[in-house]
């Protein structure tokens, strides 16, 4: 869904894009692609995004992408979009024999694999690829659904064999187009006359969506995707006012208009289990708030499910810049989710970068409008998302607990942490990509790197990678810190670089750097490097780390800092290490490993 | 309706799409002499006029117009008097 039209999103082209973040994206399509190109660079501008289209010229995507010396490779985009469309597959496939249609969709599919390996080899752009709109040319009627050959058979298996490639290449993603076409119906997607005379698969109409859905997936993959959901409870999360109405009385499950209440608490549910944080937002007696999600028999939500539950009857903006310091996360990655207009009115005003939906009136609509809005978009998952809840209630325990001590060190050391340091492997490539993608407070240059990224670091002789892990006596934070070294040189010397260093913000204020930076000290004398030189690439949302060379004791030199390892001391830190290989049986660990470590 | 009114209000989408208030269309005008009206605002201008219409061009139709003129008699016939 978007809120803007398509001649809106033009009007944007003429504007001044200011600070926007620079982005560039290649569009390789098979048909005319400048309308789609003008919404998507106008819809950036929404978006906060200053995005560059460069248009390939008409028909060029093999010879484009498989010619090295082409103007897409000298382009080297961080995006490259390849759009082939349902009208010219279905012209390829009609010229097949029957016995060549079979397989037509393994060798398309084996066509996009090549073109994604080539434009891997040759950069690091991520690849968008718009899956195919369905066909309905019913040459065989529903019988087509029975026979291989068939272009509906073979279309599907693409649009299917596209998400298998998605789960195989790190930097694949699909840009869903059949979904939306199943969402709005074909006859608002395409406008025949106009692909007729121009060759334009897209009615002007739904080029502002299909922007929106491209763009969600570049910004989820530059690290810009929510993180929490907070949540309003009278005629939100159930029907009716639990203060007025009663536990009884409430609608939910079978009463009432119930069953809307509940479909919404199951969506909120599995967002939290993929990893999304929920929060409670609320005006209310806090113990009467509690009470259906303590005792009432169809809520799907309990209270394990929310991180962070504030129910009182101050105003809304306080409160929820409270469960933004205590989730320690940015406004613009919480979505805030309120049936009353005069509450979600206060928050847009006050809070201009926390996603307010107007909700429609009729709750019946509510989930089918969240839905569409397509509010969580992510670049990456990974298995240990869901326990980010019970983290999270944790840290709010820690809260209360830090209060109660005045000794920091003596506090810190009651807590005994244990951090468990190793390379990048198999087991952790995944949430090492996603922490990187994520951390944008503690961040100190801002490199998002991928799952294949961090695949080539761990397989590099230039580069170390380091993952951090924490736990303390009131849980499993898992994995929180990474660091990319490269082998450099300063002053004729041999030197270590912080290429990148990120840390998860429910860590911060525990010592962690100090102990991280012991590890980068050993690291560096068992390679003979003479000093390790960092660097800070300010943004808008990491001068957290602005002190951060300074306060661990690196020199400024230039723009960067530099840490000089002659006699230097770590200083003290209560976090107890241990090594990745006595923890984890993992025979690979040690296949290359020693001749990385001789090599960097 | 009638020809005066047609063109008047083919005008005002003209200068809604073209983002130009200076736009004066009459029944000879055709896409030469109107500054950024290319083959693709022509869709964007088509599709307009269709919606503060309420009718549909054909292909073939949208493809024949030689200037505004042909445009909006094609219109007179398809609105509803």
């Amino acid at each position: 869904m978007s809120d803007f039209s398509f001649q809106s999103l033009k009007k944007n082209l003429k504007r001044d894009f200011g600070d926007r973040k620079l982005v560039t994206l290649a569009l390789l399509g098979d048909s005319a692609t400048q309308l789609l190109a003008t919404a998507l660079r106008g819809h950036g501008y929404e978006v906060g995004l200053d995005l560059r289209v460069h248009e390939a010229d008409y028909s060029q995507i093999e010879a484009q992408v498989l010619n090295r010396s082409s103007e897409l490779h000298a382009l080297a985009s961080d995006f490259v979009a390849l759009f082939y469309s349902t009208p010219k597959l279905k012209a390829a496939f009609g010229k097949l024999s029957t016995q060549e249609r079979a397989g037509f969709a393994d060798a398309h599919l084996a066509k996009i694999a090549l073109l994604y390996e080539t434009l891997q080899q040759a950069g690091s752009s991520k690849v968008l690829c718009f899956n195919y709109l369905e066909s309905d040319d019913n040459v065989f009627g529903q019988f087509a659904n029975k026979l291989d050959h068939s272009f509906r058979y073979q279309l599907r298996k693409i649009n299917l064999g596209l998400m298998d490639l998605g789960r195989k290449y790190g930097s694949f993603f699909v840009v869903d187009l059949a979904a939306l076409q199943a969402q709005y119906g074909t006859e608002f997607v395409v406008d025949h006359k106009i692909r007729v005379t121009s060759d334009m698969l897209f009615s002007l109409d739904f080029l502002p969506i299909i922007a929106k859905s491209t763009l969600d997936l570049v910004l989820a993959s530059s690290g810009k995707f929510n993180k929490a959901l907070v949540l309003d409870l009278d005629n939100t999360v159930w029907g009716g006012v639990i203060g007025d109405d009663g536990l009884e009385n409430i609608q939910i499950g079978q009463l009432g208009l119930g069953k809307v209440f509940t479909e919404l608490q199951q969506w909120a549910k599995e967002l939290k289990e993929r990893g999304i944080i929920l929060a409670v937002c609320s005006k209310n007696t806090e113990a009467i708030a509690k009470l259906p999600f303590e005792s009432h028999p169809e809520m799907v939500l309990r209270l394990g499910d929310i991180a962070v539950f504030v129910a009182n009857w101050d105003n809304k903006v306080d409160n929820i810049r409270f469960i933004q310091s205590t989730l320690n996360i940015g406004f613009d990655s919480m979505v805030f989710v309120d049936d009353n207009p005069v509450e979600r009115e206060s928050v847009k005003r006050f809070l201009p970068e926390v996603t307010v939906p107007d909700l429609p009136e009729d709750p019946a609509e509510y989930l089918p409008f969240l839905s569409r809005l397509n509010l969580f978009e992510t670049a990456t998952w990974s298995e240990n998302d869901g326990q980010r809840t019970l983290q999270y209630q944790e840290e709010a325990n820690r809260k209360v607990f830090e209060s109660s001590f005045f000794d920091e060190d003596d506090f810190l050391r009651q807590l005994t942490m244990v951090s468990t340091v190793g390379p990048f492997d198999d087991y952790n490539t995944p949430r090492v990509a996603q922490l990187i993608q994520r951390s944008n407070q503690f961040n100190l240059r801002t490199v998002r790197y991928t799952e294949d990224d961090i695949r080539k670091v761990a397989s590099s002789s230039r580069h170390r990678g380091l993952s951090f892990t924490l736990k303390d006596k009131f849980g499993d934070h898992g994995l929180i810190s990474n660091v990319i070294l490269e082998a450099h040189s300063y002053e004729g010397r041999k030197a270590l670089f912080i290429d990148t260093w990120v840390m998860s913000c429910r860590v911060l204020k525990r010592g962690m750097e100090r102990f991280v930076l012991a590890e980068l000290v050993a690291v560096a004398r068992a390679e003979g490097a003479a000093a390790i030189v960092g660097e800070y690439v300010p943004t808008k949302k990491n001068a957290l780390v602005k002190d951060h060379y300074a306060s661990l004791g690196f020199s400024p030199v230039d723009d960067q800092w530099v840490l000089e390892l002659d006699g230097y001391e770590p200083k003290p830190n209560f976090i107890a290490r241990i090594a990745a290989d006595s923890v984890r049986a993992a025979p690979r660990a040690n296949t290359n490993e020693s001749t990385q470590r001789s090599t960097l | 309706m009638n020809f005066e009114q047609v063109i008047k209000e083919v005008n005002a989408v003209f200068v809604d799409v073209l983002d130009d208030e200076s736009v004066k269309l009459a029944r000879e005008t055709t896409a030469k002499d109107v500054e950024d009206w290319d083959s693709l605002t022509h869709i964007q201008l088509v599709v307009a006029i269709e919606k503060r219409f309420k009718i549909k061009f054909t292909a073939e139709e949208i493809q024949k117009f030689k200037n505004v003129g042909e445009m909006c008699d094609c219109l007179l016939k398809k609105v509803v008097h």
